[in-house]
Parts: structure tokens; C-alpha cells; sequence
């Protein structure tokens, strides 16, 4: 572990009965360093993702931000990180406006009016504030949870699949915020499908396969065809 | 204060969902007049054989609409993808377990107070001189069974058979509440005042607060699973 290092994880393994889905897998991403997470389906990506989260435990090994651990000081790890999951954490039946008030508060964050419109501005919800979710596509509500991160302040961010569902001037908005946010020393760890411009945020690629990291190498460097023949060497040989 | 706005928070957003949505409360209203009808065909005019059996009867209603309210707690959170929020959310977790308790207390005064007034209507009683004590009865039991209610409602939420398991787990834990609900009411709608159930009062108010201290000291552990 680095000095720098904010998420760190160190031999984790994670078993589902007989079967490892992470078999000795270590990470490391540093302040202001983006990691994109890739690797087939069921390849342990998103198990990954919630053991760094605490929303789920390790059989072995460890995993912690910014050098609390995410089993014994799960606590102080919520306070650190910011997640954006599979699903989007929003009700249908509560407006934009009063999904984020809820969360916020629940978060021991709370938000002024200003501060929440603020932020549905930001992903382009601004006019849909006071509409109910059922009403929104399933790309709306993947911006609304998008607008939750930006009330938060968090060291870390876990994000899966973080632009899937989003048009194009919403993902160039998630372009920006994900920069900016690392340069402000934010450390960022997601996981992805995609080889597009999803990956132009990441600082490093890492690839699972078989239960391990198959593959972790920095991006700069890479030609654009570099990363879908390196996945197809990793990925679907060790999958 | 945090601790009470964050409890504040999940009551608020769980009876905003449910005035909009009206989901569970359509199904309850519904079950209770059914409920009502049943026993009025079953039971007849019959004044004698009614008077001894109204207080199970109306408790029948109220734990039957109960079971069904407080079994959807979490459904909500399931149905929405939010499970993994509420457990990720920073702070003490008790917080979300009194605000669900909070929000479930409400509906059920919603739906008690409303399988009341049918029964009066249905049965046609006099409940004018029994009503204050009944109001601390009901309270009371209510109160136990929400808190138990929620508790293992969070707990079977993932169980694939949770339909079943919650009331089988439910209701005998709930057997000194039913009980000293049942000869409360009884003795209130014979007549007696508060006073002469004073010690069933108090085995509800303990069951209360052994109930209670169980979810606070609990629910950390059950929705981290």
C-alpha cells in the first residue's frame, strides 16, 4: 500500500458456497487515479465493487478506504465512499426533488432546495424535478442517482457501470464530474462493459478473470484497439 | 438530532409513498370490510353471542390487517432496488428501524381506527364509555406488534418464503400482546373502566418495551445481514 492509496484491497477472496468468485484478488487505486473494472459476466466485478462498498463481506483478505477497513470500520467507510450500483436507488413514487432530500438526509447530509436543484440542473433534470420517477426512462433515473453523488463529498467513488442508459450529453456531464472529480485527489473504481469513451476517465485497466486480476496495467499508452485485444487475451481466456 | 431526522426522513418518505401509491392501504380497507362481513353473516343478531365474542373478533381484524401492512414494510425497498442504500447509508441503522415503525404505527392507526368505526356500524355497539380505554389498549398492542412486526419484517425480507415465515414467526412472539389485548377489550366492552385492566395495561406497556429495545438493539445486524 502506497501513501497515496485510498482504496486498497489485499488478497480478498470471496466464496458463494464451493465457488470462488474472487480467488486472492489485491487492488490499489491511488488519490486522483481512476480504475476501470473489467472482466465477463459473473467474473467477480461487482462482488468487487460491494466488498469495497461494505455491502459485503470478504471470506478472506481485506479491503479498506483510505485506510479504514471496509469490515471492522464499515461505518467510517460509508462516510468516505459514494455508490452508484446496478439499481438506481430511487422511488417511483417520490418526485426527483424528494428522492434526493431523502437520501441526503438519511445520509446525515442534507441538502438545501437550492443545493438539490443545483444538482438535478447538473444532469439535466431540472425540469423534471417535481415530476414523479415512475414517470422517467430508465436513463432519467440513472441521472437522478448520478445527482445524489454530486450532494455528497465523498474520498472514493464505487461506480457500476456508471454510464450505461445515459444519452450522450449526459455522458459527457459524467465525463466531467468524474474528472473533476479526480482532480480533486478522489479516487475512483468502476466497473464497465464498455471499451468506448467510458474508458478515457480510466488512469488504469484492470481485468478479471477466473476469480483474479488477469491484467492491471495503466491506460496511457494504449491504442484505442489495444484494450478490446487485451480483454479478449485476459477476459474470455480466463473466464 | 441527526439520529431523529434521519428516523424522521424514512417515516416521511414511507407514508408519502403509500398516500401516493395507496398499495397497501387500498388492500387493507378492502380486507377488513370483508373481514367485517364475514363475521356479521357468521355471528347474526344474536346480542348474547356477540358480546362474547366481539373482542376476539376485533382483534382478529386488527392483527389480520396488521400482518398484512406490516408484512409490505420493505417491500417498497426490494421493489426499488434501495435495500442496499438504507445499508449503506452512514449512522446508526435503528434510525431507519424507528422510522419504518413510525410509518407502520401510522398506517394501522389508519386502518384501526377505521375497522373501528365499521364494527360500530356493523355490529351496532355503544362504545362511547369504553372508548378512552380502548384508545390505550389499542395503542398499546399496536405498538408491540408494529415493533415486532418491522423487525421481522426486515429480517424475511430476502427469504423467498416470506409470505409464510412472518406471521409463523410473528405471531407467537405476539401471544402475551394478544392476550393481554384480548381480556382488555373484553373487560372494556363489559363495562369495566381502565382501572380494573390496569394489569394487563401494564403487560402490553412492558411487552412494549422489551419489543422496542429488541428492534433498536437488533436491526443494525439484521439489515447488514
Amino acid at each position: 500500500m502506497t501513501a497515496d492509496s485510498v482504496i486498497c484491497v489485499r488478497d480478498v477472496r470471496k466464496l458463494f458456497g464451493a465457488q470462488a468468485v474472487l480467488d486472492r484478488v489485491s487492488l490499489e487505486v491511488r488519490r486522483g487515479e481512476a480504475v476501470a473494472l473489467l472482466g465477463a459476466n459473473g467474473a467477480g466485478k461487482t462482488t468487487l465493487l460491494k466488498i469495497v462498498g461494505t455491502a459485503m463481506r470478504p471470506t478472506a483478505g481485506s479491503a479498506s478506504v483510505a485506510g479504514r477497513d471496509c469490515v471492522r470500520d464499515a461505518e467510517a467507510v460509508r462516510r468516505l465512499i459514494g455508490v452508484v450500483g446496478h439499481g438506481a436507488w430511487v422511488y417511483d413514487d417520490l418526485t426527483a426533488d424528494e428522492n434526493l432530500r431523502f437520501w441526503t438526509t438519511l445520509n446525515g447530509q442534507p441538502a438545501s432546495a437550492d443545493e438539490r436543484a443545483g444538482a438535478l440542473a447538473a444532469v439535466d433534470l431540472d425540469r423534471a424535478a417535481g415530476a414523479r420517477v415512475r414517470t422517467f426512462s430508465a436513463g432519467m433515473k440513472r441521472r437522478l442517482a448520478l445527482a445524489r453523488l454530486t450532494l455528497a463529498r465523498p474520498a472514493a467513488l464505487l461506480l457500476d457501470e456508471p454510464f450505461a442508459g445515459l444519452d450522450q450529453r449526459a455522458k459527457k456531464w459524467l465525463e466531467g464530474y468524474l474528472e473533476a472529480f479526480k482532480g480533486r485527489g478522489g479516487a475512483l473504481l468502476m466497473v464497465t462493459h464498455s471499451f468506448g469513451r467510458e474508458l478515457g476517465v480510466a488512469d488504469r485497466i484492470a481485468i478479471l478473470a477466473g476469480g483474479r486480476i488477469a491484467l492491471d496495467t495503466s491506460r496511457a499508452g494504449l491504442d484505442p484497439d489495444d484494450v478490446p485485444r487485451l480483454y479478449a487475451a485476459h477476459a474470455e481466456d480466463g473466464a | 438530532m441527526s439520529f431523529a431526522r434521519r428516523a424522521l426522513v424514512v417515516a416521511w418518505k414511507d407514508l408519502l409513498v403509500e398516500r401516493r401509491s395507496k398499495e397497501t392501504l387500498n388492500a387493507l380497507i378492502f380486507f377488513a370490510l370483508l373481514l367485517l362481513f364475514v363475521f356479521q353473516f357468521a355471528l347474526g343478531p344474536d346480542r348474547e353471542r356477540l358480546a362474547g365474542v366481539l373482542p376476539g373478533v376485533l382483534w382478529l381484524g386488527f392483527i389480520l390487517s396488521g400482518l398484512l401492512a406490516l408484512g409490505r414494510t420493505f417491500l417498497v425497498e426490494r421493489e426499488h432496488d434501495c435495500w442496499e442504500g438504507l445499508l449503506l447509508a452512514p449512522g446508526d441503522k435503528s434510525a431507519v428501524y424507528l422510522g419504518k415503525l413510525a410509518g407502520n404505527l401510522a398506517l394501522m392507526a389508519v386502518v384501526e381506527t377505521l375497522v373501528l368505526g365499521l364494527f360500530v356500524v356493523f355490529f351496532d355497539i355503544d362504545l362511547a364509555r369504553a372508548f378512552p380505554g380502548l384508545v390505550v389498549v389499542v395503542a398499546l398492542a399496536t405498538l408491540g406488534l408494529a415493533a415486532v412486526g418491522t423487525l421481522f419484517a426486515a429480517m424475511t425480507a430476502h427469504v423467498r418464503a416470506r409470505e409464510v415465515l412472518f406471521p409463523v414467526l410473528l405471531l407467537p412472539v405476539q401471544v402475551p400482546v394478544l392476550l393481554a389485548a384480548v381480556k382488555a377489550t373484553e373487560a372494556l366492552l363489559a363495562g369495566e373502566p381502565l382501572g380494573a385492566v390496569a394489569h394487563w395495561v401494564k403487560l402490553l406497556a412492558a411487552a412494549d418495551v422489551v419489543y422496542l429495545a429488541v428492534g433498536v438493539l437488533t436491526f443494525d445486524a439484521i439489515l447488514e445481514g
